[in-house]
């Protein structure tokens, strides 16, 4: 039951890594993105579990500004993706477009919460 | 669908006509919204009502006059003396910022209206706007038609306009519409996936959290409405556009207000949020997943995933669920637990169960408030099943939780009234969708020959479907003329027939969409009734208007045989004390008046309607419960100088304080044990006539409402309570009487100073620093301050 569940979990790891090897690049830019996102994230959290909390806003606007860059992030892929059929008539000009507004609004709500 | 050339050149024409036709339409109904709530403007004055609003007024000035960062870091020493309050912190700016911003504006262009003036007229221009924004908000989910409909009702609703009338400058004024817009604004987003929606509907929710504390009512139901999709296997990705940006965007705006904070992130209020941001994490990882591998490899790692995953998940959600219950509301607020049991607040929290907007409503309010709607809502709700969309279920969860809190407080039949005049625009316009196609269908076959029916005007697909058309016309009529004369004998039952009908279209072997036709003479009928149905409604909304909710509570009408009399005692006494006193004096009432004294009279107050404070509320209470002397010291140790009482005895006016007494004991009582309730009750009631208790008859309250009352008519007859009070011939010892207004409404008393000798036999003296036997009493007197 072990061995098959590792030989599955191998065989499933093969299959992902090949059926990601096979997304275009420019999604593969994106998604490298939201990971540096996330892992800043988690790095800021665990540096406020070192620290404590003190300026709670300071954390609160780091963190959230991770995160929201990369739910943004993960928008423009779904909007930039081919093979969505749902946006296939989005100039990727716009859904581009309308990522930097959203971060502008991000941003600058984040300096100001910054503190 | 085949548009041909020479059909296109009318149908265009006719798109342009309809549309100039729906702006017109849009602005009438902006003007319909804005003047059937000038009534009280135009009985009474431009004032501005109530008690809530005369605090906003205040706090306008202050912005107007100071500017915006002077208002941030405000801290007012005015009120809830001694304590202060910090208004910067703990107000709502939305309403504020909104109706500063509209006075700078305008004097900035020259044009000089008064900050009243401005406050006063905020109210009915956002309700013109809240109908614009339902007018978009029922397009997105219906259609135009529909939309007009429901911005119509929404113009008129009688439960919007209590809130919103000129002069009512209160939150809700603002925040219906915020409400309203950030609704159409999520539900563009999700119908077109764009990310710029996304952006404004953040920026929306934004303002309503500025504006009102209800704003947790839509950081609640968006989530809701979210999971109910994905359970429902709606999942589409232009719902993860539509919510997660939502979340983090909005969690970081709400916590820019000062008032929020961070509440933000560490109330109950927001977890459901950040809980259903996570699910929708997972599931849009698992679609993507499913996408990518082929189903035998989705299969394995589903059934790792599960097992492994199961565990983690659970060991986290037991972890936080024993972090929130560890705190004693879980950290919910008290207002929102009263929501949720509504039993609540009569049993833990007096202050929340003493206000009266916070009753549950009665029966008839649902039909004073919402008249027609309240049934045609149902035959929205199964208008929006057909077909179902994101938006309509959305639409159908949100009239289902308004209902709900609407049950609950009296105050929130305001947020069902959205929801009733969209349902109701829905089912409205899908009814005469029918009806007009039915005549305008058949009208042909009874003008020209039954057989060629050729409508050119009409939806093509009538073209191709003559046939059919025929046959479904006669099968209908057959079926439904058993029907007909029911349904002409009682209107509500053509609903029912509608409904019926509606349910009966069949899945014909034509795969055109097959257009349901009723009976001639029935769809006529029924179009006449619906229009008399919605005159019923109007006249209903413009009496309501008119009557009921124009009242500005602090002026008072009434009509006696030898005409109108007005009573315009409150601002007679405000204004007695603004030019008799002195400006730092302090004034003590009963927390109703305490907004309109501060606003008005510019007297520093010691407790106001906001009753942040409970226990220095129970003071008051309790001080007002006490027997004079008690009084007197708990009064002077607040440096109170005068004592304001509100009596409708001698006119009948039954909002004063005796009638709220109870309140002033059970509030002291739950703070101070020796106020006891039973002491002031004879038979489980209140009473102050001859059966009321000692107790009773000896209280500050009693003996400053009824002083000197017998001097009126000799039998001092209370005409509220309608009896002779109990005890007629008392003298004042602590007290003496300033001013008493014309009506008898308002009595102002005076502290007397404490005595400078004490004659005759000396009682044990209360102050702390003493403790002196009868052998000391005249050493502890010469330790009082001599020039006294």
């Amino acid at each position: 039951m072990a061995k098959s569940t590792s030989s599955d979990a191998q065989m499933l790891i093969r299959s992902l890594r090949t059926a990601y090897a096979a997304t275009p690049t420019n999604l593969k830019i994106i998604d490298l993105y939201v990971v540096y996102a996330i892992v800043t994230a988690v790095i800021q959290v665990v540096y406020m579990g070192v620290v404590g909390s003190f300026p709670f806003n300071s954390f609160l606007s780091g963190v959230l500004s991770c995160v929201g860059t990369a739910v943004l992030a993960v928008c423009l892929r779904i909007q930039v993706n081919k093979e969505n059929k749902e946006f296939k008539d989005l100039p990727p000009e716009r859904a581009y477009a309308d990522f930097i507004l959203c971060n502008l609004v991000l941003h600058l709500v984040i300096m100001n919460f910054l503190g | 669908m085949a548009a041909t050339a020479e059909t296109k050149g009318p149908s265009t024409l006719r798109n342009a006509f309809g549309g100039v036709l729906g702006v017109f339409i849009l602005l009438l109904i902006g003007v319909l919204a804005f003047s059937i709530r000038l009534f009280s403007v135009i009985k009474y004055e431009s004032v501005i009502h109530e008690f809530d609003p005369y605090f906003n007024y205040r706090v306008t000035q202050y912005l107007t006059k100071n500017g915006i960062y002077d208002f941030w870091n405000w801290f007012d020493d005015r009120t809830w003396y001694p304590l202060g309050r910090v208004i910067g912190g703990t107000v709502y700016p939305g309403l504020t910022l909104t109706a500063g911003s509209m006075w700078w504006l305008l004097n900035s262009l020259n044009i000089p209206l008064s900050v009243e003036t401005v406050c006063v007229f905020t109210a009915p221009i956002f309700s013109a706007n809240a109908a614009w924004a339902t007018f978009l908000l029922t397009k997105e989910v219906k259609g135009t038609g529909a939309g007009l409909t429901a911005a119509v009702l929404l113009a008129m609703v009688p439960s919007y306009i209590s809130r919103s009338v000129a002069g009512s400058y209160d939150n809700e004024a603002v925040a219906i519409f915020a409400l309203v817009f950030t609704f159409y604004l999520y539900i563009k987003t999700l119908n077109t996936g764009s990310l710029f929606y996304a952006t404004l509907n953040a920026l929306s929710y934004f303002y309503m959290v500025c504006s009102w504390g209800g704003y947790t009512f839509i950081i609640n139901l968006i989530p809701m409405h979210v999971l109910l999709c994905i359970l429902t296997g709606r999942y589409s990705s232009r719902l993860y556009i539509a919510y997660a940006p939502l979340v983090v965007l909005g969690t970081l705006l709400a916590s820019l207000v000062p008032v929020v904070g961070f509440n933000a992130v560490m109330t109950s209020e927001h977890f459901a949020s950040f809980l259903v941001f996570i699910i929708i994490h997972v599931v849009a990882f698992i679609y993507y997943i499913k996408g990518i591998l082929s189903p035998k490899m989705f299969k394995v790692a589903m059934t790792l995933v599960v097992t492994i995953g199961l565990a983690v998940s659970c060991a986290v959600i037991a972890i936080f669920i024993a972090l929130v219950a560890s705190s004693p509301t879980k950290g919910w607020s008290g207002r929102s637990l009263s929501l949720l049991d509504p039993t609540y607040a009569s049993k833990y929290i007096p202050i929340i169960a003493s206000v009266s907007e916070h009753q549950p409503p009665t029966w008839p309010s649902y039909f004073m408030d919402i008249n027609v709607l309240a049934f045609l809502v149902p035959a929205g709700i199964i208008a929006c099943f057909l077909p179902l969309s994101d938006a309509s279920s959305f639409v159908v969860l949100y009239l289902v939780t308004s209902v709900y809190f609407s049950g609950v407080m009296v105050r929130l039949m305001l947020v069902l009234a959205p929801a009733a005049c969209i349902m109701s625009g829905i089912a409205l316009s899908e009814a005469f969708d029918v009806f007009t196609r039915s005549i305008k269908l058949q009208l042909p076959n009874i003008l020209d020959n039954p057989p060629d029916a050729g409508d050119m005007n009409s939806v093509s697909s009538i073209a191709q479907n003559d046939a059919s058309k025929i046959d479904s016309h006669a099968t209908t009529k057959s079926e439904t003329v058993s029907k007909e004369r029911p349904s002409r004998k009682n209107r509500k039952k053509e609903k029912e027939k509608e409904k019926e009908n509606v349910e009966k279209v069949p899945s014909h072997s034509e795969n055109k969409k097959r257009l349901l036709v009723l009976p001639l003479e029935a769809s006529a009928v029924a179009i006449l009734l619906l229009i008399v149905l919605g005159g019923f409604y109007v006249v209903h909304c413009v009496w309501a208007a008119a009557e009921a909710y124009s009242a500005p509570s602090i002026v008072l009408t009434s009509y006696a045989h030898d005409g109108l009399h007005v009573f315009d005692d409150f601002r007679e006494a405000y204004a007695w004390l603004r030019h008799n006193t002195d400006v730092d004096d302090k004034v003590a009432s009963w927390w109703d008046y305490g907004y309109q004294t501060t606003a008005m009279a510019n007297r520093t107050v010691i407790v106001d309607n906001n009753t942040w404070n409970n226990t220095h509320i129970a003071t008051v209470g309790t001080a007002m419960s006490s027997p004079e002397k008690a009084a007197w010291e708990i009064f002077n140790s607040l440096d109170v100088k005068y004592v304001l009482v509100v009596f409708g005895g001698l006119v009948g006016y039954p909002s004063d304080d005796i009638n709220k007494f109870l309140w002033m004991v059970r509030i002291g009582g739950g703070v101070f044990p020796h106020i006891r309730e039973p002491d002031y009750l004879r038979d489980g009631q209140y009473r102050i006539d001859a059966q009321a208790t000692p107790t009773m008859l000896n209280c500050l309250m009693y003996k400053l409402s009824y002083y000197r009352f017998v001097e009126t008519d000799g039998k001092a007859f209370d005409r509220v309570r309608r009896t002779e009070i109990g005890k007629k011939y008392f003298k004042l010892t602590h007290f003496e009487e300033v001013f008493t207004t014309h009506h008898w409404m308002v009595r102002i008393y005076k502290l007397k100073p404490p005595k400078n000798r004490i004659r005759g036999k000396l009682k044990k003296p209360k102050s702390s620093s003493k403790s002196s036997s009868s052998n000391h009493k005249r050493a502890g007197n010469t330790q009082k301050n001599p020039w006294q």
